[in-house]
């Protein structure tokens, strides 16, 4: 009898001891590479970055015209795929029970959830820029925004799947029609879900790199054309990483930097919205 | 097809009862779910103005019963009901039916409380809204109206712009019957609407239910015979799909003409 308590106890806190040290070395790593962030990166915050364009090597120079390329390509990527995700997503979730469309789309959709970011770059590359005969930040943000869809179409089926049955059929019963029970009652009760998805997709395509190469490449100076070029910090942080220029290399971590924090606050974000509205 | 509902004659089907008005009468009912038979032959009529209980063990088809009479399984593929149900003259399980209206006229309120995720106030202004454009006085005295209806004016007067997920279990299914009374249906449906809460919310829905029956035609699914021999004026017993017997809920539960209901009510099965 105590033997086998003992033998349990001993169990337990081996299986505890493994647990934490697993924990341990995949938490080291992620620290590391904050802070080897912070350390190559923080000092070359000054106004400069947020005031200056990326200079050519050997001048003083910031990432203004990069951080602008971002936040605009983003926000279009965002806004061009979020109306296309959610309403897919309501598809599945709300029709997809009968008929060989949801699940099929279902499918299509995981894959494109998992598919390399290069290879979408590639995509519109060949069926836009190659046409168009030039980089445009129009190309970046369609390739961010096929990014964008399946990841808000993911968590919105999802979100809708956690509403009860009851809930719709007391809208039902009312003599609703059921655009109206989904927009009035399913999706709103689930919008922070829905809304944290999109967050999510945000954070997810403001470090994707692979994508813009193809598409939007690179800009030295600013612009707001958006059928030319157009700068972004993914792409200037791989030029500038990769270059021989001191100066260049110390902006590359700066972006870096600012990049992770974007990502940073766009999870606690997401988080704090969930948590405050979550579905009881 | 048009069919004159008080042409039924009360012999036609075993156990009816034609006291009062029909409001709604089932005949020949079969449903299925899939391959399986839920329903089987169900011939009943339910009086306008009275309260009519369907009781019987789990499983006997009670609420999908009262699922067919406002079309709630059209909603699921594979669920369909075959023989007539005609309520106002028609037959409801024709093709061509509007279904948003006629879930317009069947309120239902369900064994779980289902308020909507806005305030109070929009929760009965919701269903109000889609069939009838009333000014802002006009709403506010319809929400008051139907909470007063509901025992719940009282409670929830101060706090109308208040989130109705907020409120006690019991709150909120007297919200929920606000909600449908507020469209002012002709027929109210309630599937088991008391077995989440605790006897004192109980108690007061069954007042409720006592007093909307001058108003209303409601069919109430149980689970508690006490509560089918309290509120209603007419008790149907299922068993296994069947309606075995049909009655004035006090012969029913006095004298049952049928063994089986005798076996039932007094406990010795199910």
């Amino acid at each position: 009898m105590r033997s086998l308590y003992s033998r349990r106890l001993f169990v337990n806190r081996f299986n505890l001891f493994m647990s934490l040290l697993t924990m341990a070395f995949g938490l080291a790593f992620l620290f590391w590479i904050l802070f080897t962030l912070f350390a190559a990166g923080f000092h070359a915050f000054s106004t400069d970055l947020f005031t200056q364009m990326t200079p050519p090597p050997g001048s003083k120079g910031g990432l203004l015209n990069a951080i602008v390329g971002s936040l605009v390509m983003a926000a279009m990527g965002t806004a061009i795929g979020t109306p296309v995700g959610i309403l897919a997503g309501i598809y599945l979730a709300e029709f997809g029970s009968r008929g060989w469309l949801a699940p099929c789309t279902r499918f299509i959709n995981d894959i494109l959830l998992s598919a390399p970011s290069i290879v979408i770059g590639l995509f519109i590359y060949e069926i836009y820029v190659f046409r168009v005969g030039h980089f445009s930040a129009w190309a970046g943000a369609l390739a961010l925004a096929l990014i964008v869809i399946p990841v808000v179409i993911r968590t919105t089926e999802n979100m809708l799947r956690l509403v009860p049955d009851s809930l719709r059929e007391a809208a039902v019963a009312l003599g609703t029609p059921q655009w109206k029970m989904i927009v009035m009652v399913t999706l709103r009760s689930v919008r922070a879900g829905v809304i944290t998805g999109v967050l999510l997709a945000v954070a997810r395509i403001s470090g994707e790199t692979a994508p813009l190469l193809f598409t939007s490449l690179n800009n030295q100076f600013w612009t707001t054309d958006l059928n030319a070029p157009m700068a972004n910090l993914p792409v200037v942080i791989f030029q500038f990483a990769m270059s021989p220029y001191n100066d260049w290399q110390e902006l590359a971590w700066a972006g870096a930097l600012l990049i992770t924090l974007a990502v940073l606050v766009l999870n606690i974000m997401a988080r704090v919205l969930f948590r405050q509205t979550a579905p009881k | 097809m048009n069919l004159d509902i008080f042409a039924i004659r009360p012999e036609a089907t075993p156990g009816a009862v034609a006291r009062t008005p029909t409001k709604i009468a089932a005949r020949h009912l079969d449903f299925y779910y899939g391959r399986f038979q839920a329903l089987k032959d169900i011939n009943l009529e339910i009086a306008e103005r009275r309260v009519t209980a369907f009781i019987g063990p789990s499983g006997c088809g009670k609420s999908t019963l009262l699922r067919t009479l406002n079309r709630m399984y059209s909603l699921y593929p594979g669920q369909r009901a075959v023989g007539e149900i005609v309520f106002n003259g028609r037959n409801i399980l024709e093709a061509g039916v509007d279904l948003n209206t006629l879930r317009a006229k069947i309120g239902m309120v369900f064994q779980k409380p289902t308020p909507f995720p806005m305030s109070i106030y929009d929760n009965i202004a919701f269903g109000v809204r889609l069939y009838e454009s009333l000014s802002p006085r006009e709403m506010d005295e319809r929400v008051e109206w139907a909470l007063t209806k509901a025992a719940m004016w009282d409670e929830a007067k101060n706090k109308l712009k208040q989130s109705g997920m907020a409120l006690s279990g019991g709150q909120q299914q007297r919200l929920c019957i606000a909600r449908a009374v507020a469209v002012k249906p002709e027929v109210l449906l309630l599937d088991e609407p008391t077995s989440a809460l605790d006897p004192i919310s109980t108690a007061k829905i069954e007042e409720l239910i006592s007093e909307l029956k001058s108003d209303y035609t409601i069919a109430i699914v149980t689970h508690n015979m006490q509560q089918a021999a309290r509120v209603s004026d007419y008790t149907a017993y299922m068993y296994l799909g069947e309606l075995i017997e049909f009655g004035a809920t006090d012969e029913l539960f006095l004298k049952p003409r049928r063994r089986e209901t005798e076996d039932y009510i007094t406990g010795r099965f199910g």
